[in-house]
This record gives structure tokens, sequence and C-alpha cells, in this order.
């Protein structure tokens, strides 16, 4: 069992290639997904027609460019600039000031400001719009807020666990799931495949070794691989985005642990049903990978899916991982509330080794 | 006392084979086999490729369910007792599989210790394989040569002592001064006591086992010593040669008085139908087809010529 151990290792660190999915996979994923997809807006280009030209107009104009989430483009002068400025791409959002807009305020009178956006990109139209309003918000507050309003109801968000709306938030327990999946599940398929390819199974089951030792001795150094993985990817998180972990650590690496045997054990499952590594690789990424990207809730949120695919996405076990962690780290969420999600991946791992083992060949066919 | 003499019949037995048959899909593989290889036996499975030799070798290393028949290995059954099969056999498949990636000495190493043994505990038995790849034993196997890669092939099959040695075609794709050795390891190990049962497509390495069974189709053709296979050929043979050996081949086998006529080497051998024929009138027939230079001499009938002429029966028979 050792010498299969080692001999695993041995096979591991020499192939460079499994070395570069194994370490160097982590680290790019989760920058690029940290850095590069992100759903917040930055620097996002606006243009002002400003009718009023006044005082409080222009410091409105300011604030709004302060925020960090505007850059305003050149100003608009008149209204029949404004189709050609979204027709050119030039910006994604204008905003109108109507003339007397300082004097009307004054006057308490009511000032309507006119948000006009490319909705050709309706996400994007949707945030900047909100962005917008947020800072008008704040701007009315701060011109306003002396003077005692008589009736002043206003609505206050507080968003928690994620007050500044981070995406990386909840891109780290994503990327965790998907990572784990690939390496852990992923590699040991294309483990096991390669023995089978390469004739080597044939010798090692013409051995005293019994199956379940030769999936054990597989399998444990891609158990301790992944685990060093998942905490590669914590740190990332906590270093590179000041991504927090709230909730218990250790809990959370009896969690990360228990998804890696899963997803280990799916992978000893797809190794039993190829026959060659590229089966495997492909039955992997197919059956893996896009589901777990797709239908986990990690980029696309579940509640908006048809319910179909909405019952599909509970038979994803990343789904509940990206659950549990997504609650440990930002929520601090214990057993108490997980259990559900942590006996939902204990049963599916239950599943895979019985499925394994019921399709270990102890021949050839 | 019955029991007794089958015990007794089990124990001089290594292998027993009775009415084996294989198919895959609609190719049968092995067609109601039957063989037996006794202990000590360095028994030879002869036949070109796709005759069964890999088929069989693997029901015996317990990697096979036959579809029909039984196979004992020591006494135990392929199929129920395959635990126990597989703690006494060494088992080298055709194809090279050992780990490309690790060193020779990591792959010995390896398959010593899923045995539960080492290098040093049975180093007598492979000392003189190992002391030839020992230069290399820092080198990956992958990057061995091909004579080099199959003794340490043999090396980590006999890494634990086994009792039987199955080797399927293992001087296939090796230079023929590799090959030479590799059969005097052979004899060395078989005087060690070891049981070897290997295959072969190459007809010379035939003569070096002590007995052989020919196998074409998925059918014995003949189990026994070398010599009687080779001296079971029941007609006269001749060698023949001219200048235009396309030719000879053609005019031979369109003869009426041509039994058989098969290329040997450079030479086509020839059996006439009728033991009255005789090397004049083979010349005769010759010359009037226009050949020159011909040499006709009766020859010893090897066992490839008996394997030529066991095979030509057979499918006469199915002709028939």
């Amino acid at each position: 069992m050792k010498a299969f151990i080692k001999k695993e290792i041995y096979h591991i660190f020499r192939d460079y290639r499994s070395m570069l999915i194994l370490f160097g996979m982590p680290v790019v994923q989760v920058l690029i997904f940290g850095f590069a997809i992100t759903n917040e807006i930055k620097d996002a280009k606006v243009t002002i027609l400003d009718q009023s030209g006044d005082v409080l107009s222009n410091r409105f104009v300011s604030k709004l460019t302060a925020s960090g989430y505007f850059k305003a483009d050149r100003a608009l002068d008149h209204p029949s600039q404004i189709e050609p400025a979204f027709r050119e791409g030039r910006v994604k959002q204008v905003i109108v000031i109507p003339s007397g807009f300082g004097a009307d305020l004054g006057l308490h009178k009511q000032v309507t400001i006119q948000i006009l956006g490319d909705a050709s990109d309706p996400n994007t139209a949707n945030m900047l719009k909100n962005y917008t309003m947020a800072v008008l918000n704040a701007f009315q507050m701060q011109e306003m807020g002396m003077q005692a309003l008589p009736v002043d109801v206003r609505v206050e968000p507080i968003m928690y666990y994620n007050p500044e709306l981070k995406g990386v938030y909840m891109f780290v327990p994503g990327t965790m799931a998907i990572i784990l999946m690939l390496v852990s599940a992923m590699m040991t398929s294309i483990s096991i495949a390669r023995e089978k390819e390469l004739g080597t199974m044939e010798v090692l089951l013409v051995s005293p070794l019994r199956p379940w030792q030769i999936i054990v001795g597989k399998v444990i150094p891609y158990v301790a691989l992944s685990f060093v993985n998942a905490l590669l990817i914590l740190s990332l998180g906590w270093f590179v985005f000041g991504v927090p972990i709230i909730g218990h650590k250790g809990f959370l690496m009896l969690e990360v642990l228990l998804f890696i045997i899963m997803s280990l054990s799916l992978g000893i499952f797809i190794s039993t049903v190829s026959p060659t590594q590229q089966v495997a690789m492909l039955l992997s990424m197919f059956a893996l990978m896009l589901p777990t990207i797709l239908l986990s809730g990690f980029i696309f949120p579940i509640e908006n899916m048809p319910v179909f695919l909405q019952w599909i996405s509970n038979l994803m076990p990343s789904k509940w991982f990206i659950i549990i962690v997504r609650d440990v780290m930002l929520k601090g969420s214990g057993i108490a509330y997980l259990w559900k999600e942590t006996l939902i991946i204990f049963g599916m791992t239950i599943f895979f080794i019985g499925l394994s083992i019921a399709n270990f060949k102890l021949r050839l066919e | 006392m019955e029991c007794r003499v089958r015990s007794d019949y089990n124990i001089r037995l290594m292998i027993r084979i009775s009415d084996v048959e294989k198919h895959f899909g609609d190719v049968t593989a092995l067609d109601k086999v039957t063989l037996s290889v006794q202990r000590g036996e360095l028994f030879g499975l002869i036949g070109p490729d796709g005759a069964g030799k890999t088929t069989l070798l693997r029901i015996i290393a317990s990697l096979m369910i036959p579809d029909a028949g039984s196979t004992l290995v020591a006494g135990h059954d392929v199929v129920k007792d395959f635990a126990k099969i597989r703690q006494m056999v060494g088992y080298m498949p055709g194809r090279f599989s050992l780990y490309q990636d690790l060193s020779v000495l990591e792959n010995i190493t390896f398959f010593a210790s899923i045995f539960k043994t080492t290098l040093e505990e049975n180093y007598d038995l492979i000392r003189d394989i190992y002391v030839q790849i020992e230069p290399f034993k820092h080198r990956q196997a992958g990057k061995l040569s091909g004579g080099m890669k199959q003794k340490l092939a043999l090396c980590c099959a006999l890494v634990h002592r086994p009792e039987l040695l199955i080797l399927d075609e293992p001087t296939t794709g090796v230079d023929a001064v590799s090959r030479i050795e590799f059969w005097d390891i052979l004899n060395r190990l078989k005087a060690m006591g070891i049981t070897i049962i290997v295959s072969t497509p190459y007809m010379d390495e035939a003569s070096l086992c002590e007995r052989i069974a020919l196998i074409q189709g998925g059918h014995l053709l003949s189990i026994d010593t070398p010599a009687a296979v080779a001296a079971s050929f029941p007609h006269s043979l001749f060698s023949v040669k001219t200048d235009n050996f396309f030719l000879l081949l053609t005019h031979l086998r369109e003869w009426s008085a041509t039994f058989s006529a098969y290329s040997f080497g450079e030479y086509v051998h020839f059996t006439p139908t009728s033991e009255t024929i005789t090397e004049r009138d083979i010349m005769s027939f010759l010359v009037e087809k226009g050949h020159s230079e011909t040499h006709v001499t009766k020859t010893q009938p090897t066992i490839e010529d008996s394997f030529m002429y066991l095979m030509m029966k057979k499918q006469n028979q199915y002709a028939g």
C-alpha cells in the first residue's frame, strides 16, 4: 500500500502536465475569476447632459465621477447628441439634468433627473442605473440633510455578509468547487484509466492486490494534493482579495475534505466506465466541469433558472458545496445550519463509492 | 483411492485446461481447447497473430473467464479461486506493461512490494537478469531499449518467486541477440524449478521449448515435443529454388501433383500428393515451365512445415 502511494506520487510529480493542472490552474482560475470576470461596475463610461449648469448640478456631476463607478465622457450640449453617443458605443449611460436644477432644488420643488441606459446589455444598464440612484440619494442626503423635511421615508438597504457586494466573495467558493472537482475527479479518473490503457492494470490485477487497495492507493495522494489546493485557494482569496473566513476553520476544512472524497469517488466511478484516458477526460469535462460551472449557482443564480434546471441543479454536488463554503466563510454558519447540505454530499459519496465497487472489474473484458 | 489418484494427478500438473471456449461476439477465440502443463515444464504456445494465444494465457492468469470448460492452475479453479492463483503466478503481458515514468529500480521495488517481498529476498532468482539491467537502474523504464524492457518486465514478473511464469510473446519486437539471451534465461529459470508457459509467433523458438502446442484460429492443432511435432509431418518434403521465385510458386500451385507449396525463406517448400514423385519429376516439370538454375533437394520437415500441414488439413476439413 505504501509502495503504491509512493509510486502514484512519482507519477504525479514526474508528469509536468499534471503538475501544471494541479497547481497552476487553481492560481490562474482564482485570479481570473477574481479580477476579470466580475459583475462589479468600475469606471463605466457615462456622459452627462447638463441643461442647468449651475453650482448644484456641477456638484452632483463631480460627486458622480468621484464615486469611482463612472468615468465621465465629454459632456453633451443637446438632446440630439444622446442617440449618437450610444450608437458610437462611447457611453453606457446618459444622465440628463433638467434646466433649473439648482434653483428648483433650492425651492424644494420636485426635480426629475433622467437616466438613459444602453439596455442592449440589460444587466449592466440595470446596475448602472442602481449605482447612479445610489449616488443621487447620497447627494440628496448631503445637500438636503440639514433641512428637516416634513415627511421623509427613506429606504436604507444594508447588505449583510458582503456589504460591498464584492463579486470575488462569490468566486472563491465557486472556484474551489471547480478546482477540487477537476483535480479530484478528473485526475483520478485519468490516472486509473491510464493504467488500463497502458496495460499496467493487467499486471496489477494478476497480483495479490485487492481492488480496494488499488483504489485507495490511487486516491490518497490526490486527497492530499486536493487539500493543499483548497488551502491555496482559500489563502489566495484571503491575501489577494481579502475574502474573510468568519466561520470555524476546522469545520470548513472538514467540509472541504468531505467534498474532496466525494469528487474522488466520482472520479473512480468515471474511471470504471472509461476504457481510455481520453474517454475519462471527456467524461470528466462534460459530465462534471460544465454542469459544475453552469448549474451549481456559481455563475448563474439558481433562482433564475427554469424549474426543470433548478431540479437538476439539486443533483450537482458542487451546488451544495458552494452553499456550505459560502455560509461558513461569510456567515459563519456551523453544522447546525448546514447539516442538510453536508448529509447530501455524504450521501453522494456513499452512492459513488458503492457504484464504483459494483463496477470495478476484477478481470479484463 | 480414487480421490488419492486425482490429487496425485493434480500435484504433477501445473495447468489443466479442459474444453475451454471463449467467444468475443461472433468471433470464436478459443474452441474446445484441452491442454495440460506439467510442473517444471517449459511449455510453448505457438501460433500466428490472432490465433488465441493471448486469450488462453489470460484465462490461465485468471484475467478472463472462459465461456465454457474448466481451467485449473495448481489445482485452483481460475474462476472461483482466482485470489490464490494471483499469489503464485508471474504474468508478463504481450505489451510492455510497466510504469514508463518510473526508473528500473523503482519498478522492481514496486512489484516486489505489492507481493510483500523485496528485491534482496529473491535476488538469487533474478540475479542473472538483473545484472544486465543494473547499469541502467536509475533510467526511466520508457527510455530502455526493447530487449532491456523485456528483461525488466521479466524481473518484475519474477521478483516474487512465482511457481508459474506466464509470458505472452516476450520476444516480439526484440532483436535476435536479445531473443537468444532471453531463451537462455528461460532455460535457467526452468532449471530452478519454475514452470513456464510462453507464447510466440516465431516457429524457430518452438524448438527451444520442452513441449509445444500449435494453435490456429482458436484450435489446438497438435501438442507434443518439438521434435515429435516436426516428425509428425506425414509426407516427403522438398525444398525448391529457381531463378524466378514468384513464378515458381505460381507454377507449383497450379501443378496437379502438388499437395502444398509455400515460401520458406528463399526456398519454396513443396509437398507432392504422392510419395512416388521424386526430385527428378519436379525438376523436369519446372524446366518444362521454363525455369532455370533449378535446385530441388529433399529436406527434413521443421515445426513450421508441420504447422502449415496441420493448418491446411484443418482448413480442408472445414471446406469438406
